[in-house]
């Protein structure tokens, strides 16, 4: 598990990228129910490592977030595409301790 | 055997006979050689003013006959008919034989004997080409700098013709030697009605005089009026009526009208009986028709009759309903109560500016006609209603609001075009073979011929229960309209409170990025302040446009495309010093590629020091105003374009939008800027401005509509601040300029009618609201720069911030650095936000 940052530097529904130390980033993002994802940052359909800047909402009740780049939709529990059930990207397992968000590998 | 029929002319109901016969003849019994002296085939020549919209012919063209039956030979006209060999020949020297021959050769337009009438300037108005020699007068009168114009005849048709004129700059004169205009479909009380709002419009109207002569005087032309009114002119369009194109008929020994006309039966035949005439060369029952419905149905009766069918005339319907210069006018049945003892009710509102009236019989219970100004829309209902019982009190068919509920009968016809009935669009639309308007055309037709019954199938529409949904997305049922209207009179300032109270869920990429340009639109302070900042799309949430790599492009405002060598030095040095991509855009000004999320506020404190502001190429937002340079180095300006440019650039910046904005000044009618291809153009003449509005390149390019003309720029700057509120307010999400007016009731005439006439009474508060927006104008990236949060959003780690991206990688191509394309197939979905 890497620590990434305070619990308090996230505002509800803004992601923000992290850099682990086998060099992979993840999209790490606060909902406004108070859960907290971390998905791979790495957008599938253009290679873009821009998830994290994606907005964050739901689709048919299933909350997701949707790339900023072609506009897929990814659901944040599992990473599985809504609009291409075929791809995904990795989820990260998430622990919060001490109000310090911590990742580790999928 | 298959036998030969031959049509001449290839006009709307020539055309129209070709298709009825090839659908109904499903054995092949005819092959159709068809003769057109036109050099193009048929078009919609009801539409033929449309034209000057776009000076696209293709628009016009109605569908070919892909068939191996029908062979089309254009320009070549008949000249021979040897009708006891039955051959006609032509000026190509073809020689076809035929077993049938119907002759639909339509008619021209009839120009009195006035002298000067064959003056260079002097035009009729009937085909593309008429149309295409009205323009090219116009267009050298105008570039020297002059535009008068008269219109002879105050008919349906000369009214068209004004009204074109006016859309290519021109103020014209229309002379109606009748005692009113439109003297066939309208009373006194209606056409005076009519004089007082088309002269609004700046037409000058000259009734119950007629033009003497027609005088050359140098490069213009002197029309005196019998009246003794001497008119100083360009161009002059005739438009005093049609003959019927007969002279075939009369050389070939067929009989025709006392006053013209090839005479038919009720089985369309002429004398000869292998030969028939439909359309507007055709005399039937002593009436020659100028409209085509009745030329549709003869072309029905004769493709019937050559199949061995008995179809006979059915009779014409010549109510007519049109919207001239913004105006409604229409009539139908017994409008001039003709028929014994029939009584007529008027209502006439001065104050509204709307006439009305209906015939009833001697009784009172028969609805005979009518005719409307100014407010047509019970047109198509009352017109169903002639000769059935009238429901009630005449007056209530035609008072105010809140009379009877009108109902349509359902054999009733809603498109008199093509002859389709109100049981017959419930059919279809019950069936579920048509859900929308589209639908409906294609599968009955109707709508397809004058559009004017549209409205009505809009609402048969909602009468059978399918509603156009206009939600915008799962989370909320309103368009994006009615929740501009929520926010804007609740006051509501963010989206988790918007979406409480009238949305359910959590939002999604549609409604956020909607939403968030709704708070925008209404001034709500920085669009990544707080939980705004989580509403913007892709490109507002860094201001900036994000590229396939994921870094961005930057691109300052350039106003009116002016720049100093000073400030082009700083965005080169810029560029060169953070390694960035440069291009000229299409916008008069340079978009810097390349940038990384945390270099954007380095690269903007740069530029923001230099004096440079955001120039929103990442928003749904004003872009730019292009201009050509104008009169302060070019030889032919007219006007200062780029000052315009300037002051519109400054003015309206920052001004968020349902989708972007684009805008051009042109300092004269060269148009060096392209302003008729943007959402809104303005082009330089002798005495202001025109404006034109709706115009936009991109998937389906279209020319922008005048809206106004010769205005001075105080009166322009109210204009657009009106046209741009009214669009904020109103149009769905993504929607452009150009369809959002497309959508409109009424379309641009009720966009005029609501920005220039102030029909919706709204006009103060829209100014009032772009005054605010002007005030509260703030540079985004200032404020981004200014506020440390904000600043903090910019980084491309939180655990790591300063550390580039290393999936990022550039290569160079012709001295410059470009993204390493990431080894992924690039699937690319509908919608992609650029
Ligand atoms: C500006 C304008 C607006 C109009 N608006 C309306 C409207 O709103 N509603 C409405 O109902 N009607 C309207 N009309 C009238 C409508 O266009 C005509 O009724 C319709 O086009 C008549 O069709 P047609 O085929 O009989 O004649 P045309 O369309 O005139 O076609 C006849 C064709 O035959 C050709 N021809 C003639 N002689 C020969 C020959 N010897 N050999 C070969 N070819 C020949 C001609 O060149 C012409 O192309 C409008 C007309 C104009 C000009
Ligand atoms: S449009 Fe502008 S640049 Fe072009 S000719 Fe006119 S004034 Fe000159
Ligand atoms: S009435 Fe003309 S298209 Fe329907």
């Amino acid at each position: 598990m890497t620590p990434v940052c305070e619990l308090s530097a996230l505002r509800p529904d803004q992601g923000v990228a992290a850099l682990l130390p086998d060099g992979s980033q993840v999209a790490v993002f606060l909902t406004s129910a108070g859960t907290v994802h971390a998905l791979g940052n790495i957008d599938p359909f253009s290679g873009a490592a821009v998830l994290a800047r994606g907005i964050v909402g739901d689709r048919g009740g299933v909350p997701v977030v949707v790339s900023p780049v072609y506009k897929q939709a990814f659901e944040l529990s599992t990473g599985k595409c809504l609009d291409d059930p075929s791809t995904g990207v990795p989820v990260h397992p998430v622990v919060v301790t001490d109000g310090v968000i911590q990742v580790g590998s999928p | 055997m298959t036998r030969t029929l031959v049509v001449v002319g290839h006009g709307m109901v020539g055309h129209r006979l070709v298709e009825a016969l090839r659908e109904k003849d499903v054995t092949g019994q005819w092959r159709v050689v068809v003769f057109a002296e036109e050099t193009r085939p048929a078009y919609d020549r009801v539409a033929l003013s449309s034209y000057v919209d776009s000076w696209d012919a293709e628009s016009l063209s109605l569908a070919p006959h892909e068939d191996d039956a029908v062979v089309l030979h254009l320009d070549d006209k008949v000249v021979h008919i040897d009708r006891d060999n039955k051959v006609v020949r032509t000026t190509k020297g073809r020689a076809q034989p035929y077993d049938a021959l119907v002759l639909a050769t339509g008619s021209v337009p009839f120009v009195p004997p006035v002298p000067g009438r064959d003056l260079p300037g002097c035009h009729v108005y009937r085909t593309i080409e008429d149309l295409d020699g009205i323009r090219a007068t116009v267009e050298s009168a105008r570039a020297a700098g002059r535009h008068a114009g008269m219109v002879l005849g105050g008919g349906l048709l000369g009214l068209e013709a004004a009204n074109a004129l006016r859309g290519m700059g021109i103020s014209p004169h229309v002379v109606e030697l009748g005692p009113r205009l439109m003297p066939l479909q309208v009373d006194e009380g209606g056409g005076g009605l009519l004089k007082r709002l088309v002269e609004k419009l700046d037409l000058t109207v000259h009734t119950g005089t007629s033009a003497s002569s027609i005088e050359q005087d140098g490069e213009r032309l002197i029309a005196k009026l019998s009246n003794g009114v001497e008119l100083d002119l360009d161009v002059v369009v005739f438009s005093a009526g049609i003959r019927p194109r007969d002279e075939l008929a009369r050389s070939f020994g067929l009989t025709v009208g006392e006053r013209g006309g090839i005479v038919v039966d009720q089985a369309c035949r002429t004398s000869d009986e292998h030969i028939y005439a439909i359309g507007e060369c055709a005399n039937i029952g002593g009436m020659v028709y100028g409209l085509v419905a009745p030329g549709y149905s003869m072309a029905e009766v004769v493709a019937d009759r050559l199949l061995g069918g008995s179809a006979e005339f059915p009779g014409a319907d010549m109510s007519t309903k049109l919207k001239l210069l913004g105006v409604d006018v229409a009539s139908f049945g017994d409008a001039h109560a003709k028929e014994e003892g029939a009584l007529e009710v008027v209502v006439n509102d001065a104050v509204a500016g709307t006439y009305a009236k209906v015939v009833v019989s001697d009784d009172a219970k028969t609805l005979l006609g009518g005719i409307l100004v100014g407010d047509a829309s019970k047109y198509t209902i009352l017109r169903s209603l002639v000769g059935r019982p009238v429901p009630g009190d005449p007056v209530a068919l035609i008072g105010p609001e809140g009379g009877v509920e009108l109902s349509m009968p359902h054999d009733a016809q809603v498109c008199s075009c093509h002859a389709v009935t109100k049981q017959q669009i419930v059919d279809v639309v019950n069936s579920g073979d048509a859900v929308d308007v589209p639908g409906i055309k294609a599968c009955t037709k109707a709508g397809t011929g004058c559009g004017s019954c549209v409205p009505m199938l809009k609402k048969l529409l909602s009468e059978c229960g399918v509603e156009q949904s206009r939600a915008l997305c799962e989370h909320f049922d309103h368009s994006r309209a009615d929740l501009f209207e929520i926010v804007r009179s609740t006051g509501i300032t963010t989206f988790s409170d918007l979406i409480t109270r009238h949305g359910r869920g959590l939002g999604c990429d549609l409604c956020k990025p909607a939403v968030a340009s709704i708070l925008a639109s209404l001034d709500n302070g920085h669009v990544l302040e707080g939980e705004q900042a989580t509403l913007q799309d892709t490109n507002d949430r860094f201001l900036a446009n994000m590229q396939r790599n994921g870094t961005y492009s930057v691109v300052p405002r350039i106003p009116g495309g002016e720049i100093t060598p000073e400030k082009l030095i700083v965005i080169g040095e810029v560029a060169r010093d953070f390694g960035l991509y440069t291009k000229i855009t299409g916008g008069q000004r340079i978009d810097l590629f390349g940038a990384t999320v945390d270099q954007l506020p380095e690269i903007w404190k740069r530029l923001v020091d230099a004096g440079f502001e955001s120039g929103h190429a990442y928003g749904k937002a004003l872009r730019t105003v292009k201009s050509c340079v104008g009169t302060t180095w070019c030889r032919y300006g007219v006007q200062d374009s780029v000052s315009l440019a300037i002051a519109l650039e400054l003015r309206y910046r920052g001004l968020r939008s349902p989708h972007k904005l684009k805008s051009a000044v042109s300092g004269c009618a060269r148009e060096c800027a392209e302003a008729r291809g943007k959402d809104f153009g303005i082009i330089a003449t002798e005495n202001g401005w025109n404006l034109y509005v709706g115009g936009n390149g991109g998937f389906t390019p279209r020319h922008a509509d005048l809206i106004a003309s010769d205005v001075d720029t105080e009166t322009l700057i109210k204009l657009i601040d009106r046209f741009l509120m009214f669009y904020i307010r109103t149009a769905d999400r993504l929607q452009r300029t150009s369809t959002w007016i497309e959508s409109l009731e009424g379309g641009l005439d009720h966009l005029r009618d609501v920005i220039v006439n102030d029909s919706l009474g709204i006009c103060a508060d829209l100014e009032a609201a772009m005054e605010k927006h002007v005030d509260n104008y703030a540079d985004e990236w200032r404020g981004v720069l200014e506020d440390p949060e904000k600043l903090a959003r910019f980084t491309s780690f939180v655990n790591a911030p300063g550390t580039p991206d290393p999936t990022i990688s550039f290569r160079e191509e012709r001295g410059q650095k470009v993204p390493v394309l990431l080894g992924v197939p690039s699937v690319v979905q509908a919608e992609v936000s650029r």
